[in-house]
Parts: C-alpha cells; structure tokens; sequence
C-alpha cells in the first residue's frame, strides 16, 4: 500500500500528535540533567521540577516589594494592550476593506497606498511610535495597529471582491442602496473572513507586542522576560514562554469556534 | 402598444463589436428566449437589460420610461449561480426583496409580522415552506433556483431576467422546473427574457426565439462583425403557431 493511503487509527493518531510534545520535553530533560550533573547550579537549562516550583510561586506568590502578584498583572495589560490593537485593527480593516471592495472611487485612491504602506516594516517605525506618542500605552497599541492593520485591509478587501458579482447585481434589482449592499450582503460574508484573518494576524500581533514591551513598558508580559533575562532567570523566562504559548493557543481556539457557532452558513472552510 | 423597445443597441469592447444594430421590441407578458452560439452576445444583451452595462449606441427602455443607468427593481434577475445569499436563510432570503428597498436594509419591527406572514406564502407557492429556516447551502440546487425567483418574484419587477437559469441542473430537474416557471408565468403573466442554449427549452418555454449571430462572415477578421438578431421565432404551438385548422372538418373521431 502507498504510504499516501496509510492512515493512523485513533489511538495511533492521538499518540503521534502528543509524540512531538514528549520528544521535546524528553530533549529537554536530557539536556538539563547532562548540564546540573555537571554543574549542580546551573542556570542554563534548569530541571523541570526547578521550573514548576517556579511557575507555582510565580503564579500564586505575591511579588515581596509591591505585594502584588505580577504575573497576573503582566498578563491583564498584556492581554488589554494586545485587544486594543488587534481590535482596533479590525475595526479599520473592515472598514477600509468594504470601502475599498465596494467603491471603485476608493478602491483606485487606496489600493495602491495600501500595498506599499503594507511593506513598511512596523518594528522599524517603532523608535518613531515612541517619539509621537510617547512611551505609554499608546504607542504599543498603535505598534500592533499599524503592524497588522495593512494585512487585514489587502485581506478583506480582497474577500469583498471575491463575492460573486452576481450578488451584488441581485441585491441591485431588490432596490438596495450601496449602504444596504454593504450591511446586509458584504459585511455578513465579510465576518468569518474577518476572524479567519484575525487568527493569522495573531502572530505577528504578539511580536509585535512583546517587542514594543521589551524596549519601553514597565509592566507586561514581553516586559518581565526581557527584565529577568539579565539574571539568567531561565525558569522564569520558560514559564511566561509556555504561559504566552498557552494564552495565544487558547485566544485562537476561542475564536475559531465563535466563528463556527456564530456563522453556521459558511461551512467547514475554517 | 410595445413594452420593452430596444431600439438600435451598438456595443463594443475597445475596438471589438459585439452587437450591432439589434432593434426589436417586446410586449407586455411575452416570455422571450434568448439563443445562441457561444460568444455570440446573447450574454452581453442580457446584461445590457439588467442595465448593468450601458450600450454604446442606442437604448432599451421598459415601458417607455428614460434608460436606467444601473440595476435597479424594474428588473429582476436569477443567474445560473450565485443568485441567493449564502448568508441568509431561505426566509431571510425571501425578505430581503422587501428588506433592502428600506433605508438600513432591515424591516421596522411593524412591518415584520406581514412580510413573514407574506414570505410563508411565497415559500408555499414555490414548495420550500419546509426548509424556511435552512441555509441556501443546504438546498439543492433545483431548490435553489427556485427559491431565487421566488425572491426576485417578491420583489414585483416589472421584467424578469433569466441567465441560463437551468444550466447547472440535471434533465429531470430542469423539466420540474420547466413546469413551476409555466404555472408562476400565468399566474403573474410576468414579461420575461431567458437566455438559454438549450435550444428544446427555448421553444418550449418562449413565445418568441430570438437567435443571435454574426449577420456577415468576414473569412479574414471574423471579429469585426458584431452579432445581432438573425431570426425572430413565433415559437408558440410548438414553434409552428398559425398551423391550427381553424374549420370544422366534420370528421368523426373515435371516442
């Protein structure tokens, strides 16, 4: 039998998804011993029970100056500055994007606009974002905005063009005006575009955060790994790796099944 | 007294004819078909009706008012795909020739009760009653066509436009849907135009067969010419209309 037609039973497919998972962690257990049985203070690549303990404290132990405990303050502002400008985003490129889907006017003064401002590399216009708006929680917003914003617009325009003429003419000859056209046929289909294009955006989203995070903040996620790097603070570092890992994961999950509950018409595409 | 007067359409892509010189006029309730070769043009007259395109030269005018310069409700339309919305159910669907001629494209919640009330009904008529709350994706595609003129029936347009409406269906379907086009056709005695190139189905549904094709061949630039209407049929009887003895023959027939 070829090997395109060799399919895992259940049991097999859920042991090779998880395989990858435990192969890291085996890997990394390895490492880890081979380096504490040298060095029994290493910092490197600390045990695996170092690193629980530690997500344990962090997790649950106030910090001893503030009394507060700053993971869960890192992760509220992380996840407010990264809503903010995801959702703003959104905002604007469904905006832009039905403008320029719908309105040949806009369509030819903005396209080309936004093809090239989608080339400018956000984190290169940073250190700008900082002098306009200042080191506060603006200029991150503002970071992620411009970072995804010109993607979601190309996107979703995009889509807008990709509905059939043939709709549009229909809704035409049942009397309906551009701004009715625009509410009830394209904005509709646009939705699950929109958080499809949402999830791919995710990714650069948390870059984007975290490096503005890193170089200005004095709360955040991105922040507190950066900051605890000068200690070699490996376990702490680890633990908000796998934290951010969990959060992103969970977001995605989150919105692919807003997206199948909420738009049940546009089938098993997501 | 004419109800659509098509008088004189030129059309060209760039320096390419398409139509030339098509003039004919239709009476009110006429159900015409539309045939031809491919590339023919029969397409680009359509959407010449549907005002979706302006004609270079010449215009169309429904009941004499001035040309439209777009779609609008005068005309209704079902295209061989794509001509309900994905989005909608089939009772949305059905609504929406009420809903998007209002300013926001939702009903006032007053207006509700009566348009679903007069919806169901249309549902009814045309046999999707059952699946009002389905999604369009659910249909098939005979369903779905149904349900597109169904909606833009609802709409009251004062001509139908019909673009390879069967195409996409199998044999036995398109003969069903044959039948339910004839009963809404007398019920709303709806001026209608079809392009088909099913020839049988054509004659069959149409009073009148208009065949469009190049007038002249030129052998060196066959793209020079633009098509027009070569044959204007009298399809009703079977394409053989005026051939009924009129008489009593006083022959007996057997009982």
């Amino acid at each position: 039998m070829r090997l395109i037609n060799q399919k895992p039973g259940r049991v097999l497919a859920l042991f090779l998804a998880i395989l990858p998972f435990l192969a890291v962690l085996l890997a990394y257990k390895m490492g880890s011993d081979a380096r504490l049985a040298v060095n029994p203070s290493d910092k490197l690549l600390p045990a695996i029970s170092t690193i629980v303990d530690t997500a344990e404290r962090l997790f649950t132990q106030p910090d001893r100056r503030s009394g507060r405990i700053l993971l869960w303050h890192d992760t509220a502002i992380s996840l407010q500055r990264l809503a903010l400008g995801t959702g703003i985003a959104a905002l604007g490129g469904l905006a832009f994007g039905l403008a320029i889907g719908l309105l040949p006017h806009a369509r030819s003064t903005l396209s080309g606009f936004v093809s090239v401002a989608s080339m400018v590399p956000p984190l290169a216009i940073l250190p700008i974002l900082f002098i306009v708006f200042g080191l506060g929680e603006t200029s991150k917003v503002m970071l992620i905005v411009i970072g995804i914003m010109p993607f979601l617009i190309r996107d979703l325009s995009q889509r807008v063009l990709d509905i059939p003429h043939e709709q549009i003419i229909k809704a035409q000859t049942l009397g309906a005006s551009t701004g009715v056209i625009a509410l009830r046929v394209a904005l509709p289909q646009l939705m699950p575009n929109l958080i499809q294009s949402v999830r791919l955006s995710l990714g650069p989203a948390w870059l984007f955060l975290i490096a503005a995070e890193a170089i200005a903040s004095d709360l955040g996620l991105g922040y507190r790994i950066f900051l605890v790097r000068r200690y070699l603070a490996m376990d702490v570092i680890l633990t908000y790796v796998i934290w951010i890992t969990l959060l992103a994961f969970v977001i995605d999950w989150a919105l692919k099944q807003t997206a199948r509950k909420a738009f049940p018409w546009s089938g098993e595409a997501l | 007294m004419s109800f659509v007067t098509i008088d004189n359409i030129f059309q060209s892509y760039g320096p390419r004819p398409i139509l030339e010189r098509v003039s004919t006029s239709v009476d009110e309730g006429e159900f015409i078909s539309i045939v031809g070769a491919s590339g023919c043009g029969k397409s680009t007259f359509l959407r010449l009706l549907l005002a979706e395109e302006q004609p270079t030269r010449g215009e169309i005018r429904i009941d004499g008012n001035p040309p439209a310069r777009e779609p609008g409700i005068e005309r209704g339309v079902v295209f061989q795909r794509y001509s309900v919305f994905p989005h909608m159910t089939v009772m949305d669907n059905v609504l929406a020739a009420e809903s998007f001629g209002t300013r926001f494209g939702f009903l006032p919640r007053k207006a509700r009760k009566g348009a679903r009330d007069r919806a169901m009904a249309t549902l009814d008529r045309i046999g999707l009653a059952h699946a009002a709350d389905l999604y369009p994706t659910a249909l098939s595609g005979g369903m779905q066509q149904r349900l597109a003129i169904g909606q833009a029936l609802t709409a009251t347009p004062r001509i139908l436009l019909l673009d390879e409406p069967f195409g996409a269906l199998d044999p036995g379907t398109r003969l069903q849907m044959h039948d339910f086009l004839m009963e809404l056709r007398e019920e709303t005695g709806m001026t209608v135009f079809m392009v088909t190139h099913d020839l049988d189905e054509g004659f069959k549904l149409g009073d009148r067969v208009l065949v469009f094709d190049k007038p002249r061949w030129d052998p060196t630039d066959p793209d020079i010419i633009g098509a027009t209407i070569t044959y204007d049929f009298d399809a009703r009887n079977g394409g053989i209309p005026f051939q009924t003895i009129k008489e009593e023959t006083h022959v007996l027939h057997p009982a």
